[in-house]
């Protein structure tokens, strides 16, 4: 695929974030919408290809008064993004559209307009995890991690040290939810939420919402903002239920993902300035960074111990503080996002001096499914 | 209390689900390529075949990862509970709670051994609980 030739040319979060309780989640797309359009300086009738999850893009489109060739509602969780621009890039490569729209937003918080996370009890999850007891991400997401732990001879210290060093990254951010310095003591001295996951291993529940706007790259150049470019792209699926993942102790979906994109790019590992790592949990960007193949096997807590991942470190992750202490609405990818762009472009609060290449990935469900993007800000 | 949150059976689990019934641990296996798998299906997922047999499992494992939820859900008590994934003899994982024994990381130790304890729930539903092998 020839995913050189798209261009994210708009770029905005919605004008609140983290508790919005006077709009609803079709209300939160839409804004996010409005300050991409400006953003890219476009209007509604400029976009003829709309993508959202959480809500359908029928929903998007006669709401934001679009009229699209080209629709995709990839919905797979808290990655859909990424499959969307995924998605986009094919989609204008190939003619069915010129300029797409990609949402994001969602009342985790207040709950406006918003639905609730059951499943059917016919469902797999229904018959085969629902029984149990499971309450939602916090008592699923973190199942495999004790294997892991063991199998890697670490302790829950080592999940503490994720959110001490994102939230120093946080610290950076004004729009931040949580900016206060935290110590390895205060994480495991958290409320326990699931053993042997305090607190502050879990991501925020906030409300929010952040859209792009791609185009191809030719046309890129000609918008107000400095065009970042997608190099490559990659996405997989593995499991509806976090019970049936082939291996605990690394996501299949992260692996297929990571490669596919990174063979696309055509860069090397050493080649990336900057990293997003989808945290909704702490053992997150672990996961993340050893199945991308920046850390190997049993390595990324000593990574992020050492402070690679930090600020001044040499592969910054995670600088807008994450889920951990940014913000957290639910499906968390459009945030990891709009922070690569806004390093690419060279805005970000906690920049990365002189940053050209980020890579995004992004996670569904609890491990279910899998986007990676990479971007650079020079033109392929 | 409200009732705890139970399964729904389908045409294709209903075999696994009367089999807890009965007292046994009902895994399917295809009958080409020899693959044990779960959750139920029509078809081998390895292979693809539909030529594949319902059999009764050992109904022991060991303990594969857990959490303890310190929030319990409101179908299931007020106390802390571990949602476990056991590891079959047989290869497939199934997510399950453990019993007979306290929900603390102090007792529940990674690989100890388990053995498949039936706990009736309603005339149609019967959970796959485990419990610690004794001894």
């Amino acid at each position: 695929m020839k995913q050189k030739s798209v261009g994210v040319v708009g770029a905005a979060e919605t004008t609140k974030m983290g508790k919005i309780p006077d709009v609803s989640v079709i209300g939160l797309h839409a804004d996010a919408a409005l300050n991409a359009l400006a953003d890219a300086g476009l209007k509604p009738s400029d976009i003829d290809g709309v993508a959202c999850a959480g809500i359908s893009p029928v929903e998007l489109a006669h709401y934001m008064g679009i009229t699209p060739t080209y629709a995709d509602g990839t919905s797979v969780g808290g990655c859909s993004f990424m499959l969307h621009v995924r998605h986009a890039a094919a989609a204008i490569n190939e003619g069915l559209c010129t300029t797409v729209l990609i949402t994001h937003g969602e009342s985790g918080r207040s709950r406006v307009g918003s639905s609730g996370f059951g499943r059917a009890p016919s469902s797999l999850m229904g018959q085969f995890e629902m029984p149990y007891g499971v309450a939602g991400p916090p008592t699923m997401f973190t199942i495999p991690v004790l294997r892991y732990l063991k199998t890697y001879g670490l302790t829950a210290e080592d999940l503490a040290w994720v959110a001490v060093i994102q939230r120093e990254w946080a610290a950076k951010n004004p729009r931040a939810s949580f900016k206060d310095p935290l110590t390895v003591d205060d994480v495991l001295g958290a409320d326990m939420i699931a053993w042997p996951f305090t607190k502050l291993m879990c991501c925020l529940v906030t409300d929010g919402g952040g859209a792009l706007i791609l185009t191809s790259a030719e046309r890129a150049k000609d918008f107000p903002q400095k065009p970042v470019y997608v190099l490559g792209t990659g996405e997989s699926v593995e499991t509806p239920l976090v019970s049936q993942m082939a291996d605990f102790t690394s996501s299949k979906a992260f692996r297929v993902s990571g490669k596919k994109a990174f063979d696309e790019s055509g860069l090397a590992h050493a080649d990336v300035d900057h990293l997003m790592i989808y945290d909704a949990f702490a053992h997150l960007p672990l996961y993340g960074l050893e199945d991308l193949g920046f850390c190997k096997p049993g390595e990324a807590a000593g990574f992020i111990r050492e402070r690679n991942t930090a600020i001044g470190g040499k592969l910054p992750l995670n600088t807008n503080g994450g889920g951990l202490s940014y913000m957290h609405s639910g499906m968390y990818g459009m945030y990891a996002l709009q922070e690569s762009v806004r390093q690419l472009r060279g805005i970000a609060p906690a920049q990365v001096p002189g940053a050209r290449t980020s890579v995004c990935h992004g996670v569904g469900g609890m491990f279910a499914a899998s986007g990676t993007v990479i971007f650079s800000n020079e033109a392929p | 209390m409200p009732p705890r949150m139970l399964p729904e059976p389908t045409p294709e689990t209903r075999h696994f689900w009367d089999g807890c019934k009965a007292g046994e641990l009902r895994l399917q296996r295809c009958t080409a390529c020899h693959e044990s798998y779960f959750p139920p299906r029509a078809f081998c997922p390895k292979c693809a075949s539909r030529d594949v047999e319902v059999y009764p499992a050992s109904g022991k494992g060991v303990l594969w990862s857990y959490v303890i939820n310190m929030r319990p859900r409101p179908d299931m008590g007020t106390e802390p509970y571990a949602i476990a994934v056991v590891k079959l003899a047989e290869g497939p994982q199934m997510m399950t709670n453990i019993v007979d024994c306290p929900q603390t990381p102090e007792v529940l130790q990674l690989d100890m051994p388990l053995q498949v304890s039936f706990a009736r729930q309603t005339d149609d539903i019967t959970l796959p609980l485990f419990a610690p092998v004794k001894g």
